[in-house]
């Protein structure tokens, strides 16, 4: 159920997601999603990718600050309402959210969003009992 | 059971180290009146004749020597002795201005190779071990200070110096160093190394390491003891006086003895230039009464510190002097308050970070405004924004509550301040003033 996702220190410095990405195409890791945060002096890079160990060891070695996290995806049919009702669930259990990003699947028709949240089981719990499908790791990593 | 180089000296009475210190006093000013001819001019400018000096207690009769009368005298003027009898030059760094230019007759090696032989025996050294040098070899005392020091003591010397920090760690590993001796900043710098290379550091036989040259902290010796599984101490040293080895600290780590029956140190008040009494601090000073190429009276060392008088468990009765706590020509001034770099680094340490730091000082719109980049850690890092604001904020605030300073605070990648492999540079001053 729990999707471990990368999360990297950035100084905001131009070239330096290039050199991030370069050294995970070295390493022949393969992005799934990719999302940043910023502020005026640093970002927190965020990904899902293929082999999450591989690239946090190919990131170390370069003296990076990375960390996994834990996070939730949820599968949504790709129309409008879909977002919202999700949204809504989470709503009404009290679910905080901290940060969430989304990518559009090539096929299915089918969007995906990854979330993290203050309770990760009981966003399961509810997202689950609502109908929403909720992604395996396996399913993540291996898109 | 401890050990000592030379326990006549070391562990003499105070009676028989002031008589030792009175006798030297009056030969030295006696040198320095017919050799030197700017202490025979400030000497007769104040009506002093050397047959006043009779005791040690004499001494603050005497005027003081600045770096800058070194700078007047570029580069041999200050020299109490012929060409035939200097052995040796080295000189310092000259991050303040051009560089000191400092000479040893044979004695004066003598005197100093045999104070670092103390220090390295008070730390526990011995003629069976490995002494891994990694201080530069060159004009700079380190090197070469640490080197003779070692030979003194009869242990066998490594003569690394400083750089290529992998072949360090190999040749630690493959000649079996004992004692490292190199600046603290560098010894993290190899302790990172080993850490990195993947070496378990307490597979390695090293135990001690003699740390100096320039300021550090409890938290960097800890850091230091950490990384390579040693125990961590403290030598101090200025190339003025002699180069390292003027003080070093016992296996105690209760501060640093001085080797005074060649450095005579004094604290004063850097203001009224008055002596001030054992505990509390001041500027130290230094009159070199066991030396004859460059023999310095009352040397203003720019280090603010104080001594102590108190019995050592070692056994040794020498004074001992604290760790400086910075330096009066480090000091920043940002609107008006006065800022030691060790202070910031104290903050961060107060805060559990580890003090890998930079102060950058830039003058906008004639404000001075400081701004303090602190390396991220693993133990620091969040995956929110949320998270890495509070620790900019909370490094802010302490620095304000305990300094009275307003910085900014900017958090950077690791590694991302430059580690010089000899002094690491803490201070960008942008201002030029």
């Amino acid at each position: 159920m729990q999707i471990k996702q990368l999360s990297v220190f950035v100084e905001n410095k131009s070239g330096r997601l290039a050199e991030i990405t370069e050294t995970l195409a070295k390493a022949n890791v393969d992005i799934r999603a990719i999302s940043i945060a910023d502020t005026s002096d640093f970002g927190i890079l965020r990904l899902i990718v293929d082999r999450p160990e591989a690239a946090v060891e190919a990131l170390r070695k370069e003296n990076m600050t990375v960390s996994l996290t834990t996070v939730i995806a949820i599968g949504i049919t790709d129309q409008p309402g879909e977002f919202a009702k999700a949204m809504r669930v989470l709503a009404d259990a009290s679910v905080g959210i901290e940060y969430m990003y989304a990518f559009i699947s090539r096929d299915k028709n089918k969007a995906y969003v990854l979330l993290r949240v203050d309770d990760n089981n009981r966003a399961v719990e509810c997202l689950q009992a609502a109908g929403i499908e909720i992604l395996t790791a396996e399913e993540i990593h291996g898109m | 059971m401890p050990q000592y180089y030379e326990p006549q000296f070391e562990c003499a009475s105070r009676d028989e180290m002031h008589a030792i210190q009175s006798r030297r006093l009056s030969e030295m000013v006696e040198r320095c009146y017919n050799k030197v001819p700017f202490y025979r001019r400030k000497f007769d400018e104040m009506g002093i004749k050397p047959g006043d000096i009779r005791s040690i207690d004499d001494l603050q009769k005497l005027p003081f020597t600045y770096k800058q009368d070194l700078r007047d005298n570029y580069p041999y003027g200050l020299f109490a002795c012929g060409r035939d009898e200097l052995q040796r030059i080295h000189a310092s760094s000259g991050t303040t201005g051009k560089q000191t230019v400092v000479g040893y007759t044979q004695n004066d090696l003598d005197v100093w190779a045999r104070s670092v032989a103390r220090g390295l025996v008070s730390i526990g050294g011995k003629k069976s071990d490995f002494v891994h040098v990694s201080y530069g070899y060159g004009l700079f005392t380190g090197g070469l200070g640490l080197h003779y020091g070692a030979e003194k003591l009869g242990a066998t010397t490594i003569p690394v110096s400083s750089g290529n920090t992998k072949r360090q760690v190999q040749i630690m590993q493959d000649f079996g160093s004992d004692i490292l001796c190199c600046t603290p900043s560098y010894a993290i710098f190899i302790g990172e190394t080993i850490r990195d290379m993947g070496i378990d550091p307490k597979s390695l036989p090293l135990r001690a390491g003699v740390f100096g040259a320039e300021p550090w902290t409890e938290g960097m010796r800890k850091q230091i003891e950490s990384l390579l599984a040693i125990k961590a101490y403290d030598i101090y040293g200025l190339s003025e006086i002699a180069g390292p080895g003027v003080a070093c600290e016992c296996e105690y780590q209760n501060g640093m003895h001085i080797q005074e029956d060649f450095f005579y140190p004094e604290i004063i008040d850097p203001d009224t230039e008055e002596v001030l009494p054992y505990g509390q601090y001041g500027e130290l000073v230094f009159t070199c009464i066991g030396k004859e190429a460059l023999p310095l009276i009352r040397y203003r060392t720019r280090d603010i510190c104080k001594l102590d008088n108190s019995p050592c468990a070692c056994g040794r009765t020498t004074i001992r002097m604290a760790k400086p706590q910075g330096r009066s020509d480090d000091m920043l001034i940002i609107r008006g308050v006065n800022v030691f770099p060790s202070q910031v680094e104290h903050v961060l340490l107060s805060l559990g970070m580890e003090p890998n730091y930079q102060l950058v000082v830039d003058r906008i719109n004639n404000l001075d405004r400081m701004e303090v980049q602190v390396e991220m850690s693993d133990a620091m890092f969040s995956d929110t924004v949320r998270d890495l604001e509070t620790v900019e904020r909370k490094i802010a605030e302490e620095l304000h509550s305990t300094l009275n300073i307003t910085a900014k605070v900017r958090l950077l990648e690791p590694h991302s301040i430059p580690r010089s492999e000899g002094k690491a540079k803490r201070v960008i001053d942008n201002r030029h003033i």
